[in-house]
C-alpha cells in the first residue's frame, strides 16, 4: 500500500481528516525550508505539500506567487526540490510528500526521468496544476511504472459529466478546489462544501482533501470533518513572509511561528474528528 | 524534441497544411493543446462548442461582416510602395494596410468576431491582456459599442512606455490594471487576467488577442485574422494577375502573421517568413525570439517554442517593442517552423527603428515598431531578389502610439 493509501486509511481508522499543510520548496532559502519540512510531522501535518516554484503561477493568488519567486531567487529547482526530499525521507518514511507544481519545469526535466527520480527521491504524489487528464498521457504511464500517485484536482465548475472522466484518471486522493479563483483569496462556506462533497463521494472511494481558501483552524476542522482532509497553504506562506526581515531572509521567527500556527490547524483537526459520528 | 521529418509525414499525408489542429486543439500532434487548471477547464470545452456553432451558423458570419465592413472598414488596401521598392531596388514590394482598421491594427478583426461570441454566449463583462496596448484599445472599442464591462490587464513597464493606449482605453470605459509581478510585460499581464478570468468564471469571457493560449483560442483567432490572407490574396491577383512570392509579417504571439499565412498555406510557391524582435541581437540574451532562440515548453495554456532556461522557468523577452515582447509564439507557428513550410528570422531594436523611418518617409506612412520588425526584414531581403518578385508586409498596424519611444531612441525630447 502507498505511503498516501497507508495514512488515509489510519486516520480513517482514528475517526478523523487529515492536516496537509503547504510548503514552497527554498522559501525564503533551502536550509529553512528543508528545516521546517523536517519539524512538520511533529507538529501535527499528517500528509505534506511541497510547491516546485515556478516563474508563472498562473493558478495562484499573490501570497504562493512571491512565495515561487522567493524560492526561485533562492536558487530553487527540481533537482534541488527533490533533493530536500531526499533528505527528509532519511528521518521519515511515513508521511506522503506530495509535489504541487506546474507542468513546464516537469516537462524539461523530462517525464520519465521525473517520475523515476521524484519516487527514488521519496515523493508520493504529483498534482501538476496546469495538465488537465485532456493532456495527461505524457505522464500517466511514467507516473505509474514509478508509483506515484497523479493526483486530480476538481474544481466547482466541473459538472458532473466531466466529473466521472477526471476522476477515472486520479489516483491517491481528490483535490477539491474549494472556490471558483485562485489560491488564498476567498474561502468557501460550510455549506457550500456540505452539497459538494457528497457529489464526489457518490463517484469516487478515493479520499477526499479540500484545499484553496482553508485559512483558519476552523475552516480546517470544518473541510477535513465534512471531506477527508485540508490543504492549508496561503495562510502558512503568509505567516512565512511576515517573519522575514527587510532582504527577505528567514529569522529567528520564521520556524517557531510557521509551526505553531500548523499545531494550532493541528489541534482544530484533531478536536473536529472526535466529535464527529 | 520533435522530428521534423514526422511532422512533415503527417501533413503530406492530409495533403493540406490548413487541416490543423486535431480535435484536441493539437497542431501537429504536439503543439497547442489545453494546458489550465481544473476550475478553467469546462469553460474552454464550453467556448470550443459555442465556437463550433458560431461557425457553422450563417447568422454569425453575416453579423461579422456587416461590422468588418461598416465599422472596421475592410477590406484594406494591398498598396504598392513605389518609393520603398525603388529605394531598395530589388522586390517588388507591396503593403497589406492593416494599420488602417479602425483602433489603427489588425486587432480589431479578431476582437470583434470574440465579442460577438461573447455575446451569443451570454457574457457580460471582457477581461483582457494588453502589451502594446493595440489589443487593450481594441478589446476596450467593441465593449464600448456593445456596452459590456471591460477590464484590461497591462504589465506596468508597458503602461509607462504606452501611455497614449492606456488613456486611449480609459477614455473608452474601461478598467486598466497595471501588473507589477516579474518584470510587468506582456507574459505578466496574460498571467493576470487569467487569475481573473478564473475568478469570475460565471459572468466573464477572457478575450486573447493572439493566436496563443488554450484551445480553441490559437485557431479561433487565426479564423479570425485570416480575412487579412484571404484579401490579400484577392487583391494581389486584381493587381499582378498572379499569388505573390514572399509575405513577410512581424511575430510576437504572431495573430498578424498567421491571418496573412493561413490563406496561403497549401500556396506552396508563396515564401512566408515570420520576423520575429531579436531585440539587441538573437544571441544578446535580451531578445524575444522564441523559435529562434527558445525550445518546445507548456506556457498560458498551450505547448510552445519558449524561452526559457535549463529548468523550465521561463525567461523575460526583451524587445523595442512592446507588442512583441513576449516569451512565446502561437502554436501554430511552431508546428509550421518545425514542417519548414514557414520562416522564421530575427530583426533588431536598432533595424526596426531604421525601417520605421525608412518606411515613413518613402511611403507616408508610420508603421508600429512591431511591424517596422516586418519591413526591417524585408528591407534586408528585398534587394536580393529579381525586380519581378512580389513580395507582400503586412502592416499590421500604425505607430502613432510609438512616437515617443522612437523620440527617445533618436535622442529627440518631444
Amino acid at each position: 500500500m502507498s505511503r498516501i493509501a497507508a495514512r488515509f486509511k489510519a486516520l480513517a481508522a482514528e475517526g478523523r481528516g487529515a492536516l496537509i499543510p503547504y510548503l514552497e520548496a527554498y522559501d525564503p532559502d533551502r536550509a529553512t525550508s528543508l528545516e521546517l519540512l523536517r519539524a512538520m510531522p511533529a507538529a501535527g501535518a499528517d500528509l505534506i505539500e511541497v510547491g516546485m516554484p515556478f516563474s508563472d503561477p498562473s493558478a495562484d493568488g499573490p501570497v504562493i506567487q512571491a512565495a515561487a519567486l522567493r524560492g526561485l531567487k533562492a536558487g530553487a529547482t527540481l533537482v534541488g526540490v527533490l533533493d530536500m526530499v531526499a533528505e527528509f525521507r532519511k528521518e521519515d518514511d511515513a508521511t506522503p510528500i506530495i509535489l504541487m507544481g506546474y507542468v513546464n519545469p516537469v516537462e524539461s526535466y523530462g517525464y520519465e526521468r521525473f517520475c523515476k527520480d521524484a519516487a527514488a527521491a521519496g515523493v508520493d504524489g504529483l498534482i501538476l496544476v496546469d495538465l488537465p487528464p485532456e493532456e495527461g498521457a505524457v505522464i500517466a504511464a511514467p507516473a505509474q511504472a514509478a508509483g506515484l500517485d497523479i493526483i486530480r484536482l476538481v474544481a466547482p465548475t466541473t459538472p458532473d459529466a466531466r466529473l466521472s472522466y477526471v476522476l477515472a484518471h486520479a489516483s491517491g486522493f481528490v483535490y477539491y478546489v474549494s472556490i471558483v479563483g485562485i489560491t488564498g483569496t476567498r474561502s468557501a462556506s460550510a455549506h457550500d462544501l456540505a452539497g459538494a462533497i457528497p457529489r464526489i463521494r457518490a463517484a469516487t472511494d478515493l479520499p477526499i482533501a479540500i484545499g484553496f481558501g482553508v485559512r483558519t483552524p476552523e475552516q480546517a476542522a470544518q473541510a477535513s470533518s465534512i471531506a477527508d482532509g485540508a490543504v492549508v497553504a496561503s495562510a502558512l506562506l503568509a505567516t512565512l513572509a511576515q517573519t522575514l526581515d527587510e532582504q527577505g531572509r528567514a529569522t529567528a521567527q520564521t520556524l517557531p511561528r510557521v509551526l505553531e500556527q500548523i499545531r494550532g490547524l493541528a489541534q482544530a483537526v484533531r478536536a473536529a474528528g472526535q466529535k464527529a459520528p | 524534441m520533435a522530428n521534423p521529418s514526422e511532422h512533415g509525414a503527417a501533413a503530406a499525408q492530409s495533403n493540406s497544411f490548413r487541416q490543423q489542429p486535431d480535435e484536441h486543439g493539437h497542431f501537429g500532434g504536439r503543439y497547442g493543446g489545453r494546458f489550465v487548471a481544473e476550475t478553467l477547464m469546462p469553460l474552454i470545452l464550453e467556448l470550443n462548442a459555442a465556437y463550433e456553432a458560431a461557425k457553422a451558423d450563417p447568422a454569425f458570419h453575416k453579423e461579422l461582416a456587416y461590422y468588418q465592413t461598416d465599422y472596421i472598414g475592410r477590406p484594406s488596401p494591398l498598396w504598392f510602395a513605389r518609393r520603398m521598392t525603388e529605394e531598395l531596388g530589388g522586390a517588388k514590394i507591396y503593403l497589406k494596410r492593416e494599420e488602417l482598421n479602425h483602433t489603427g491594427s489588425h486587432k480589431l478583426n479578431n476582437v470583434m468576431g470574440q465579442i460577438l461570441l461573447a455575446r451569443r454566449m451570454g457574457r457580460t463583462r471582457i477581461v483582457a491582456e494588453t502589451g502594446a496596448g493595440q489589443h487593450g484599445v481594441a478589446t476596450a472599442t467593441v465593449c464600448a459599442l456593445f456596452g459590456m464591462k471591460c477590464v484590461i490587464y497591462m504589465g506596468a513597464t508597458d503602461v509607462e512606455r504606452q501611455k497614449p493606449n492606456v488613456f486611449r482605453m480609459r477614455l473608452l470605459g474601461a478598467e486598466v490594471v497595471p501588473v507589477t509581478a516579474g518584470a510587468g510585460t506582456l507574459k505578466d499581464a496574460m498571467n493576470e487576467a487569467m487569475r481573473d478570468w478564473v475568478a469570475n468564471v460565471a459572468d466573464t469571457y477572457m478575450l486573447i488577442g493572439t493566436v496563443a493560449g488554450p484551445h480553441p483560442y490559437p485557431a479561433m483567432v487565426r479564423d479570425f485574422q485570416s480575412v487579412i490572407g484571404e484579401e490579400t490574396k484577392a487583391q494581389m491577383r486584381a493587381a499582378e494577375g498572379r499569388l505573390p512570392d514572399v509575405v513577410v509579417a512581424a511575430i510576437g504571439g504572431g495573430s498578424n502573421a498567421m491571418g496573412i499565412f493561413y490563406p496561403f498555406l497549401d500556396d506552396v510557391s508563396v515564401r512566408l517568413i515570420g520576423v520575429e524582435a531579436a531585440g539587441h541581437g538573437l544571441d544578446s540574451g535580451k531578445t524575444a525570439a522564441s523559435i529562434e532562440r527558445g525550445r518546445p515548453g507548456v506556457l498560458h495554456g498551450n505547448r510552445t517554442y519558449l524561452l526559457q532556461n535549463a529548468d523550465g522557468q521561463i525567461d523575460e523577452a526583451h524587445s523595442i517593442s512592446a507588442g512583441l515582447d513576449y516569451p512565446g509564439v502561437g502554436p501554430e507557428h511552431s508546428w509550421l517552423n518545425d514542417i519548414g513550410r514557414a520562416e522564421y528570422v530575427g530583426a533588431t531594436d536598432t533595424e526596426a527603428l531604421d525601417a520605421f523611418q525608412l518606411c515613413t518617409k518613402l511611403e507616408g506612412i508610420i508603421p508600429a515598431l512591431e511591424s517596422a520588425h516586418a519591413v526591417a526584414y524585408a528591407a534586408k531581403l528585398a534587394p536580393t531578389l529579381s525586380k519581378d518578385t512580389l513580395l507582400v508586409i503586412n502592416l499590421s498596424g500604425r505607430g502613432d502610439k510609438d512616437i515617443f519611444t522612437v523620440a527617445e531612441h533618436l535622442g529627440v525630447t518631444l
